[in-house]
């Protein structure tokens, strides 16, 4: 398979007080054109700051990566990304917001031509009667959906996604994830997604990455999730196959994510510490 | 009784700390500040002024909002240099490093200077330049420096304030340099470029009277000056008033102001 974003052997380091410290280490991982792969792991393992790297938003230590046959460098508006806040600003309204971008990438359109994009995918993510609201004036699911719709209307290479429905309650969150999966398929493109949640993992994703522990985190296990597309929640949780797999996963992240060292274990003999002290 | 007497709480205080200070103004006249004009002279005497608020009679003898028109004309004029040039030095500052340790000693130090410092300067600075009106650039120099400091120190720290996440946007979406300025910086610097703005206007009308006193010009400080010299107190109280109610005004506008950008 021609492989449509090409992640070799990256590495992150960043200094801190103890001198510089190496979060991610070889972390190679190739996404197929169309693709929808997730990247669990646990908090502050370093899933943000490899996904960021991809974004151009922060600086690659060592290895590369290449999207389309392009070595990235720095961030552009051929990657859609949608944070867990999703930086709006707040003193445009929710179309001014998406507006904002397509000028940018859509420079030779017609004016009413450009609206009308904007229009249309913010009526797509269910914001027909709001696009004319500041940020200040949505709830806080709601400007999630301008997010999407601000990231879709790009017509980006690919979507990057950190935890978008992390501060959000399940229904509303049950309902994004949907929302989500439909533009994904209708507009086919390569995203890349972080998430904590198991089930919004199997529920997205062609295959989801584990990685495992920090610091010099990498790639633990993939895990393919071949459910039919197009989805249906209720069908992928009552497919045979869900409850091993998302057995699996949280397998992973129990036991394996930790195997690469023994630091799991400091915490442990520092109370001991403190007992005979 | 008592709960309709709390209601008027908002006009009967303020009335009885009024009425505490007339008295303690009537008896300081009364015993050890003979000179001091009592309360109903002051009215007397200033009744000509207030009366026929826009009389001109001589140059240094108008009513008491044609000087005050005349010290807002100049205000306005320093005050808008001070913002002209304010706001981007606040946005140089706010910016780079290099320019903020480089000019940031100096300003702290220049900061404090009164204007009564600042004043000469601005005549020796004007003398010699032709076609001017020396006392009014030394007025409107000093007004401009007094005044600058707090819109451009409000800026500077707006700009450093301004959220990653606002200009990662700038930066995904590769927005121009004048477009990253005007769509995303400018707007999240507003708030505290209009707390700024504020202060430097209280702070314009305050260096007024230093400046029309200094320079003989005619306006609410110059007035004052003036009365003085000649012996004549009354209308010294009606200047200090004046410059107090018209300072409270101008404030109360701006935080209207103000406010309204906080939301935004
Ligand atoms: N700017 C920075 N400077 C120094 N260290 C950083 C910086 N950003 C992140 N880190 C460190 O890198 C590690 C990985 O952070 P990262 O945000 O990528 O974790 P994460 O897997 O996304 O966590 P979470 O699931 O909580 O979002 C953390 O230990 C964090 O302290
Ligand atoms: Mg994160």
């Amino acid at each position: 398979m021609n492989d449509y974003l090409e992640i070799f052997n990256l590495k992150k380091v960043y200094p801190s007080a103890k001198g510089p410290q190496t979060i991610v280490q070889g972390f190679n991982l190739k996404l197929r054109k169309g693709e929808f792969v997730t990247v669990i792991g646990h908090s502050g393992c370093g899933k943000s700051t490899v996904l960021m790297m991809v974004a151009g938003l922060s600086t690659i230590t060592d290895g590369g990566i290449v999207l389309a046959g392009k070595e990235l460098d720095g961030p552009g508006p051929d990657r859609g990304i949608v944070f867990q806040s999703p930086s709006l600003l707040p003193w445009m309204t929710a179309k001014e917001n998406v507006m904002l971008g397509i000028e940018q990438v859509f420079f030779t359109a017609e004016k009413a031509e450009r609206e009308q994009i904007a229009e249309y995918y913010l009526t797509v993510v269910g914001l027909a009667d709001s696009m004319h609201k500041k940020p200040g004036e949505l709830s806080q699911g709601m400007r999630q959906r301008v997010g999407i719709a601000r990231a879709f209307a790009l017509k980006p290479k690919m979507l990057l996604l950190d935890e978008p429905f992390g501060m959000l309650d399940s229904l509303t969150r049950y309902e994004l994830q949907a929302v989500l999966l439909e533009l994904w398929r209708k507009n086919k493109i390569t995203a890349m997604m972080v998430t904590h949640d198991v089930d919004e993992a199997l529920y997205l994703s062609d295959r989801i990455v584990c990685m495992t522990d920090g610091p010099e985190a990498g790639i633990g296990e993939i895990i393919e999730v071949n459910f039919p597309r197009p989805r249906d929640r209720k069908a992928v949780m009552e497919h045979p196959d869900y409850y091993q797999l998302r057995a699996r996963l949280i397998e992973f992240l129990e036991v394996h994510a930790h195997k690469k060292k023994p630091a799991a274990l400091a915490p442990v003999s520092a109370t001991a510490v403190a007992i005979t002290a | 009784m008592k709960e309709t007497l709390r209601k008027l709480d908002f006009l009967l205080l303020p009335l009885l700390g009024a009425a505490v200070i007339t008295g303690l103004w009537y008896f300081s006249s009364a015993t050890w500040a003979g000179d001091l004009p009592n309360p109903t002279k002051t009215w007397t005497e200033s009744k000509p002024y207030v009366l026929d608020p826009f009389g001109k009679r001589g140059e240094m003898d108008q009513g008491i909002l044609r000087f005050t028109w005349l010290s807002l004309i100049l205000v306005a004029k320093g005050y808008s240099i001070a913002l002209i040039l304010g706001t981007p030095i606040g946005f140089f500052l706010g910016l780079s490093k290099t320019f903020t340790k480089a000019f940031d000693p100096i300003i702290q130090i220049l900061r404090p200077v009164s204007p009564l410092a600042w004043l000469p300067l601005g005549m020796v600075f004007f003398a010699k330049v032709k076609g001017v009106n020396i006392s009014e650039m030394a007025a409107l120099f000093t007004i401009a420096l007094c005044s600058m400091w707090p819109t451009v120190l409000n800026t500077a720290v707006g700009v450093r304030a301004i959220p990653t996440d606002y200009m990662n946007v700038a930066r995904v979406l590769k927005l121009s340099r004048w477009k990253t300025l005007t769509k995303v910086m400018i707007p999240a610097t507003l708030p505290y470029m209009f707390t700024g703005f504020r202060l430097s206007l209280g702070i314009a009308w305050l260096v007024i009277v230093a400046a029309e006193m200094l320079t003989g010009r005619p306006g609410v400080g110059g007035f004052l000056w003036q009365q003085y010299n000649a012996l004549v107190y009354e209308q010294i109280i009606l200047c200090i008033l004046t410059i107090g109610l018209v300072g409270f005004v101008l404030d109360r506008l701006m935080s209207v102001v103000e406010r309204r950008f906080k939301t935004a």
